[in-house]
């Protein structure tokens, strides 16, 4: 089990990598903001894998909290910059 | 033994198919087709994961992680069409790429009126 995991931690690892690497080159503002959804949605399964590792369940709703937040952020900052767009 | 079998399956599966949705993110050419990679394989990979989750914890709390899954699921599409729908509206799609193109005529009528 300990080899799944870190096989599994890592391969999160280098996704969460990639994305950040769109994040920071991302042409538009929009490219970033799906980038960065991407990002919670990997922090989200990182703590799935913790929750599996240690078998807690603690912190499952913390989970769904993050998730939340971030549908929330995504897509209030791409309502604004389509607003901001048609105003300049 | 057999739990951990199953759960490393479903982990496995999840992590590749969230790095593959990753890879698609950095290589593929323009915003519509990285919404695609951004939205379909992190939701099945982040399913997977928390199948995997699942099996290995008790029953209360693999009933919470349905929740995230189902909250997942209903925000990826929309947050994939608000961001669309801004790229389109702000010029940042380029339309001679697309095979099929319903919206520019409803936002001229819609502009029209």
């Amino acid at each position: 089990m300990t080899i799944v995991f870190g096989l599994v931690l890592g391969m999160l690892s280098a996704a969460a990598l990639l994305t950040v690497a769109r994040l920071l080159k991302g042409p538009g503002t929009l490219d970033r903001i799906a980038a960065l959804d991407v990002f919670v949605v990997i922090i989200v399964a990182a703590s799935a894998v913790y929750i599996a590792i240690y078998r807690d369940g603690s912190t499952v709703p913390l989970m769904a909290a993050v998730a939340l937040v971030g549908f929330v952020g995504s897509a209030t900052a791409a309502r604004l910059v389509e607003r901001w767009e048609r105003h300049r | 033994m057999i739990r951990d079998i199953v759960s490393s399956v479903f982990l496995l599966g999840g992590a590749l198919f969230c790095l593959l949705g990753a890879i698609g993110l950095v290589r593929l050419p323009d915003l519509p087709a990285r919404l695609q990679a951004a939205t379909k394989p992190q939701t099945l990979g982040l399913l997977f994961v928390l199948i995997g989750t699942a099996v290995r914890l008790e029953f209360e709390n693999a009933a919470t992680l349905v929740l995230v899954i189902l909250f997942q699921a209903v925000t990826a599409p929309v947050i994939s069409q608000i961001v669309a729908r801004s790229a389109y509206r702000t010029g940042a799609v380029d339309t001679d790429l697309l095979v099929i193109d319903e919206l520019t005529a409803r936002v001229a009528e819609q502009d029209g009126k």
